[in-house]
């Protein structure tokens, strides 16, 4: 017919200029370096004794000692490798994975602990680490999981806080009630649901500013549980007693040496995070399920003209996120054997927010950054422990310092779902 | 399928958007809908896909009178449509798009490879080829709207509405929906089809409705004329083209120096422009979509950067000034894409047309707004350029496309300039108006201003430009006189240079050029030729015989 050719717009790439986000994280490489190399010059002679068995292991491998120096510059100079890579990356303009920034993170830790542990008499439990690793990162996750749900179906979940707190409180007086604490799994996901529900109903139903409802709830939820602890539960002491979830261990997983009480030597509340952390990676991206729910975070009108009905699915998954969230509050009161306490959840829903956000809103991502968050905790926990002449306070800002710079440096401008925060109106 | 719509009324508030609409479209039919700038198409076309509920009349399928609470009803009912804006979710790819909302599933996930197939399958019925994987984002706009296209046919779609398909597509684009459009007709796909392009109108349809006012005012056939189309369609006769004088070109106002402009990834998108524009004088830049037109416009305005090069404005280089410098200094600036640039949609047509001049006297005093001034500026402005609205007051983003384009235009040409820089500025503007919008862009060159219009439809840059520059990848292909042939500019626009461009357009030539040449022949007994459109000796000579092949390859599709 005519004589037509297609006529493309781009000839091929003389010299590249790198989006400015992705050279911010070759800059916090090459920080991360830098502060591993000075720390390891810092390491004092002396070796730093090291357990990697636990009390419980059927195999107990020997403590054994380490030369802290020469470990220090082993573990710098593979830090400096990640770094070295990352950065060449970079130079590219092709965005680092995760995992390098992550593990160059935690390597840079691990250079502070023999810093912190080299000639003294103190052991340094590794495997006990990664176990409060995964345990501290267990909110955080729960709390990043349902971040993701919400924002991917166009809500701002800003009200993770207030789950998770409703979740810890109804988990203990529930259980405790019942004198069962797997009862309290069952009320914290109610729990978290109904914080899930208010949101829903005024930023869905009344279009109100999803950030405005998300701090009110948090607020709220604070308020309410406050005034219930003070009142209520301190004239029944026996409505908040002080009950965990057993351990369950899993049979010859949980004897691997290291891998074995990390993953399979954990209560109920730790495997379902496993299970849902698998389940949404799936789903969300390959099931009809997840396809809509993107669909109607992305672009809603394109959703709706092909009939799918975006008000109730932004309602369903809010309540959905919002029960994931209430789970995740177990952990805070049954899942760790404590009462509740006033304000215990003391800002994990938003270092949960931060590492949704770090992971780019898929679950995978946000497991990575959230137990990368739990690390900074444990490790600043575990200082502590060493008496070292480092103020408390330091290392209790420790994860918060950490979340700031994740953000800054390696998050950058991610893309949210596009439709996110934005009411839908036909 | 066969579609009547008896009586449809469609009110917002106690305006009257549609006013007992009757209508009936046969099976197989492509049924064109010709109305002015806000007369109430795409109010139409939404009802009928269920999008709004008419407040009045029936729409019958088949004989079987039906009512749809939503789109997903009209969907399933056999309605498909393609919306002015895309309906595509542009981070997913194309099959994730063409099957959402009717996933196949095979074992609790999406069956991908049965989506695949869906999309292979359906594009190769229409006679094109999709890539399945590929992300939305990633595609030019022509290729989105076939997916539009695809996604509608495979949810089974008997009849397809297509909003202003032809508004944001390249010439070759153009000719290839009109290909595809004659195929589905001929499988029996019925189709509702809005333009504002007569010409296209007149080569694809098999019967036209025309609305004026939310009425039906009359129908037409396909043979009626362009100019007899285009005065039932606004109710007066109609000028089509542009009388303009020749041009007086005085001292340079712009210069564009080695202009190079990269984007993020490093990839020149201009490279090595360089033209200057006199007072008094219009460069039409002419090219494909996305060669380049949009960066060197960004660039003149400050908010692009040029890697190197320069642009100097009246012997004073531009470099290092900010926007608000350069608009102070007489540049006024029409963006491509008036939804996203040109306006906010949530102010009113009061506030939008005085975006660019508040702070400053006689838009605000004493650093306050001053209300009286920017109502009668809004009522003068509304009334000048015939913005169809119910008031002032009214959010921008509630009027219809074209008067959308209207109020941008608006806005630009009321104050002072000393360059005007405009992409498409007639975009999904009616004939009608195209006519008053053109006519005082002229008026603005002839009181002085040097203009360069960037526009995607050969129309405009023949009816505009005094000199035609072409772009392409980047690169300025050349710059040709104003009213040089349609073949050459098209062949120009695929990279090839202006000598080699005119040889080769004596031996091929383009369908959009004999469809073109076809009406011109035609209008041309009823009106006067434009002097634009006029065409030099050789190439009216092979006109007239590329006529003859056009009517019987034309009639062969049918
Ligand atoms: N949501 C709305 N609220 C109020 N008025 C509206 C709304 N949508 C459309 N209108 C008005 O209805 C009239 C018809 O608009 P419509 O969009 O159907 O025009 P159109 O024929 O498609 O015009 P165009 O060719 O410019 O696209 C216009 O006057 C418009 O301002
Ligand atoms: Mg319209």
């Amino acid at each position: 017919m005519s004589a037509t050719a297609t006529v493309t717009g781009t000839t091929a790439p003389t010299r590249a200029v790198v989006p400015s986000e992705i050279r911010r994280t070759g800059y916090l490489l090459i920080g991360i370096a830098a502060l591993a190399a000075l720390l390891a010059v810092l390491v004092p002679s002396g070796d730093s004794r090291i357990r990697i068995s636990t009390s419980a292991d059927a195999l107990q491998i020997p403590i054994f000692a380490v030369p802290g120096k020469v470990t220090a510059i082993v573990l710098t100079l593979v830090v400096v490798g990640l770094a070295a890579y990352g950065f060449r990356l970079t130079q590219r303009g092709t965005r680092v994975p995760v995992w390098v920034v992550a593990t160059a993170g935690a390597l840079a830790f691990v250079v502070l602990l023999l810093l912190l542990s080299a000639g003294k008499d103190q052991v340094v439990p590794i495997t006990g680490l990664l176990a409060g690793t995964l345990l501290l990162g267990t909110p955080l996750v729960f709390g990043a999981l349902s971040g993701v749900v919400c924002e991917r179906v166009g809500i701002v979940n800003i009200a993770i806080e207030g789950q998770l707190l409703a979740g810890a409180f109804a988990a203990a007086v529930v259980a405790s009630m019942a004198g069962n604490a797997y009862v309290g799994l069952i009320a914290a996901p109610v729990a978290g649901l109904a914080v899930g529900a208010l949101l829903a109903f005024f930023s869905i139903r009344y279009q109100v500013n999803q950030i405005i409802v998300g701090v009110v709830l948090n607020v709220l939820v604070v308020g309410i549980t406050s005034f219930l602890f003070s009142t209520v539960l301190s004239d029944n002491p026996n409505l908040n007693s002080r009950l965990g979830l057993p351990v369950l261990p899993i049979p010859l997983l949980s004897e691997i040496p290291v891998v074995g009480p990390v993953l399979f030597r954990q209560n109920l509340l730790v495997y379902l995070m496993f299970a849902i952390v698998i389940a949404l990676q799936i789903l969300i991206f390959r099931s009809r399920w997840g396809l809509r729910l993107r669909s109607v975070g992305e672009h809603p009108k394109a959703a709706d003209t092909v009939g799918i009905d975006v008000n109730r699915t932004r309602w369903r998954n809010t309540l959905l996120g919002g029960a994931i969230a209430g789970l995740g509050g177990a952990f805070f009161t049954v899942a760790s054997g404590l009462a509740f306490g006033k304000d215990m959840t003391a800002g994990n829903g938003f270092i949960a927010l931060a590492a949704m956000i770090l992971g780019r809103w898929s679950p995978k991502g946000a497991v990575v950054a959230a137990l990368m968050f739990g690390l900074s905790k444990q490790l600043g926990q575990f200082i502590q422990q060493l008496q070292a002449p480092i103020p408390p306070q330091f290392l209790l800002m420790l994860p918060y310092v950490v979340t700031i710079l994740a953000v800054a440096g390696f998050a950058g401008r991610v893309r949210a779902p596009a439709a996110e925060g934005v009411p839908y109106e036909k | 399928m066969r579609l009547e719509l008896r009586g449809i009324t469609k009110r917002f508030g106690t305006f009257t958007a549609n006013d007992g609409i009757d209508m009936v479209v046969e099976p197989g039919e492509i049924h064109a809908i010709l109305g002015e700038n806000g007369a109430g198409k795409s109010t139409l076309m939404n009802t009928l896909y269920g999008l709004y509920e008419p407040d009045a009349g029936q729409i019958v399928i088949d004989g079987e009178p039906v009512v749809f609470s939503g789109p997903g009803d009209a969907m399933r009912a056999g309605i498909g449509m393609v919306h002015q804006h895309f309906m595509l979710v542009p981070v997913f790819t194309v099959a994730e798009n063409v099957v959402l909302g009717q996933e196949p599933v095979g074992k609790g996930l999406i069956d991908l490879r049965r989506a695949r197939q869906i999309v292979r399958e359906t594009s190769e019925m229409l006679g094109f080829a999709i890539d399945p994987d590929a992300k939305i984002e990633d595609l030019p706009v022509g290729v989105q709207q076939r997916v539009e296209i695809v996604k509608a046919l495979s949810r089974n779609a008997k009849l397809l509405i297509l909003d202003e398909p032809t508004a944001v597509l390249t010439p070759q684009e153009t000719d290839e929906l009109i290909e595809i459009m004659r195929r589905l007709a001929a499988a029996g796909t019925s189709i509702l089809f809005i333009t504002h392009k007569l010409r296209e109108i007149r080569a694809v349809s098999d019967s036209i409705t025309i609305i004026r006012l939310g009425k039906v005012v009359g129908s037409a056939t396909p043979s009626a004329t362009e100019s007899e189309l285009a005065s039932l369609m606004v109710g007066r006769s109609v000028s089509l083209g542009v009388a303009k004088e020749p041009a007086q070109p005085r001292e340079d106002v712009l210069e564009v120096r080695n202009l190079v402009v990269r984007d993020t990834h490093g990839v020149p998108v201009v490279n090595d422009v360089s033209f200057t524009v006199a007072s008094g004088e219009i460069l039409a830049v002419a090219g494909v979509q996305g060669n380049g037109q949009t960066e060197l416009t960004e660039a003149i305005l400050g908010i692009q950067k040029p890697a190197s090069g320069s642009v100097v404005l009246r012997g004073e280089s531009l470099e290092g000034k900010g926007v608000r410098e350069r608009l102070d200094s007489g540049l006024a600036y029409v963006p491509e894409d008036r939804s996203t640039d040109g306006v906010v949609g949530e102010f009113s047509i009061v506030e939008n047309l005085v975006l660019d001049r508040i702070g400053a006297a006689p838009v605000s005093r004493g650093g306050a707004l001053d209300m009286r001034f920017l109502r009668r500026n809004a009522d003068e402005l509304v009334k000048e350029f015939d913005v169809r609205t119910t008031s002032v007051d009214r959010a921008v983003g509630t009027l219809s496309g074209g008067n959308q384009q209207k109020v941008v235009l608006a806005r630009e040409l009321s104050r002072p300039l000393s360059l005007l820089v405009a992409s498409q500025p007639t975009r999904g503007v009616d004939v009608g108006s195209i006519e008053f919008l053109h006519d005082r862009i002229v008026s603005e060159r002839d009181k002085g201003a040097a203009v360069v219009i960037v526009s995607t439809e050969l129309d405009e840059v023949l009816a505009l430009g005094d000199r035609i520059a072409v772009m392409c990848g980047g690169e300025l292909v050349g710059i040709v006189p104003g009213g040089e042939s349609r073949d050459v500019l098209g062949l120009m626009m695929t990279g090839i240079g202006p000598e080699e461009a005119r040889q080769r357009a004596a031996e091929h030539h383009t369908l959009l050029g004999e469809a073109d040449l076809e009406a011109e022949a035609e209008a041309g007994a009823v009106l006067d030729a434009p002097a634009a459109d006029a065409v030099d000796a050789p190439a009216t000579e092979s006109s007239t015989t590329r006529s003859a092949t056009t009517t019987s390859a034309g009639e062969e599709n049918r």
